[in-house]
């Protein structure tokens, strides 16, 4: 049993480990990205032309062999849909097989009225339903438009996964927490394109600096009618499609 | 009033209102704001993302070792193609030559772009992989860095358009016309009356496909048994011959 005297004795000890806390802190603070980059100066976007997509997979493979993303066919940081409008107004969509192993659904050539590629990807909402469900705040937007997944506080919960309307998201299944496109983050702060956007053989895809009036983004902006994926849910996507046809959802 | 209060009661809600000035010491005064503050973990999750090792180097930086190729793609129909979208990621490559990056030469590579699929948008060069020149790699006729179709001259493909297209997609495309066919001067000017010459032996197909020919490119028969009295092409269409798979 120990007494007031001894206890209050040993709790003085206790003191000095504000200046511990403090130091701690103090080196956990994050260190500023190297060669002078500052989120405040940037705001990424994607634009991508309908017309110029051609299904071969390539961004699909660049962005699994650049992100780590298991080889396995359901998982997908970016995806390339097919759409397949019937003359009856029905709509097939189905992702390719980057390596074209499996072949694709053929409809009779005389009851499709129109055919097409849509590359899909994290769309780096505004207002991101994912942030809003997270219950431990694991995800969130950085200052420059990206949304990230901190893969050390996500519980692997999967409900940012049920609240992408876009169905961006993936369990991982070795680290099991959330994942998804992260516009190749590593990249973009070096300089350096998306590595989808980096081997699109027909530029479908154009990424850039909504903060910078010399990016190819924003030419393509001015030049293209733009479209965005579910407008009506408010989640203002920073990922604009070009000759977008109305029944993609 | 404070008389009523019993004695414990007070000695309890002093000892509360340490607790509870201890709490809030700790957590405004203690814990540095950092620790708190979901700014902390963000941060740190950039900086993990940040750390991450890039794959794909960027096609400015081939050109530093390669302005070869670079300047042949340049100027062809593969100058928006990146370097990596063929020969893959590339980094390793950079930081050590040694480390070589792919270079796909069979007929599948190239077919994930140029085979025909109705989806893709009209004017994309596309071919049937069947029966597009079967079992020769593209390579063969279309150098990647700078992809044009073979062409048969054009004093020939003026007039036989037809037989110049079919050619062009079968196993004698890289063979000129003036391979086999002789043509007079004259022929131009009345093409009825002075025909170019075919080739009226057997010998002259066997140059290429006889066994001894020994050529490893071209399908090979014993001419001493196959097909005796009758010139080849009264059966082989040599505008565009058959595949040597059997089926």
């Amino acid at each position: 049993m120990i007494d007031r005297r001894k206890f209050l004795k040993k709790a003085v000890w206790f003191i000095p480990a504000v200046g511990v806390f403090r130091r701690l802190s103090k080196e956990a603070q994050a260190k500023p990205i190297a060669g002078g980059y500052d989120p405040k100066n940037h705001l990424y976007g994607m634009g991508i032309d309908i017309d110029k997509c051609i299904g071969c997979g390539r961004c699909m493979e660049a962005c699994k062999t650049e992100n780590n993303v298991p080889k396995e066919p359901f998982f997908y940081r970016t995806w390339v849909e097919r759409y397949t409008i019937k003359k009856d107004g029905e709509v097939d969509v189905e992702t390719i097989d980057p390596r074209h192993e499996k072949p694709l659904a053929r409809t009779k050539e005389t009851e499709v009225l129109r055919s097409f590629f849509v590359p899909k990807l994290c769309n780096q909402c505004e207002h991101p339903p994912c942030v809003q469900v997270c219950p431990v705040g694991a995800t969130f937007s950085t200052e420059d438009g990206v949304v990230l997944v901190d893969s050390n506080r996500c519980i692997g919960c999967r409900y940012c996964i049920q609240a992408c309307p876009y169905g961006a998201r993936y369990l991982h299944p070795e680290t099991e927490t959330a994942d998804k496109c992260t516009f190749c983050y590593h990249r973009i702060v070096k300089g350096l394109l998306p590595a989808c956007v980096e081997v699109c053989p027909t530029q479908a895809r154009i990424f850039g600096d909504l903060k910078s009036m010399a990016s190819r983004l924003v030419r393509f902006k001015r030049i293209n009618r733009l479209h965005v994926l579910k407008a009506h849910l408010n989640t203002e996507p920073k990922v604009e499609y070009a000759n977008l046809d109305g029944e993609v959802r | 009033m404070l008389d009523k209060i019993p004695e414990q009661i007070k000695r309890l809600s002093v000892v509360i209102g340490v607790i509870i000035a201890v709490v809030i010491t700790a957590r405004f005064v203690v814990l540095p704001s950092s620790l708190i503050d979901t700014q902390y973990h963000h941060d740190s999750t950039v900086e993990r993302e940040v750390a991450k090792n890039v794959a794909y180097a960027g096609t400015t930086v081939c050109g530093n070792c390669h302005p070869d190729q670079m300047t042949t793609k340049s100027k062809g129909y593969h100058k928006n193609v990146s370097c990596e979208t063929c020969h893959g990621p590339a980094r390793a490559h950079t930081e050590n030559p040694s480390n070589k990056p792919s270079a796909p030469r069979g007929r599948e590579f190239c077919a994930f772009c140029h085979a025909y699929d109705p989806s893709r948008p009209t004017g994309f060069p596309q071919i049937n992989p069947v029966v597009h020149n079967p079992l020769k790699p593209c390579t063969t006729c279309h150098k990647p860095h700078d992809p044009v179709p073979p062409e048969s001259p054009r004093e020939c493909s003026a007039c036989h358009a037809q037989i110049a297209n079919i050619k062009s997609a079968s196993p004698h495309a890289l063979v000129g016309c003036p391979a086999c066919h002789t043509v007079p001067e004259k022929h131009k000017i009345n093409p009825l009356g002075v025909r170019p010459t075919k080739p009226m032996a057997r010998e002259f197909c066997a140059k290429c496909h006889a066994k001894e020919a020994g050529r490893k490119d071209a399908p090979s028969v014993d001419f001493s048994t196959h097909g005796d009295r009758f010139l080849c092409w009264e059966c082989h269409y040599p505008h565009l011959p058959e595949r040597t798979v059997q089926r």
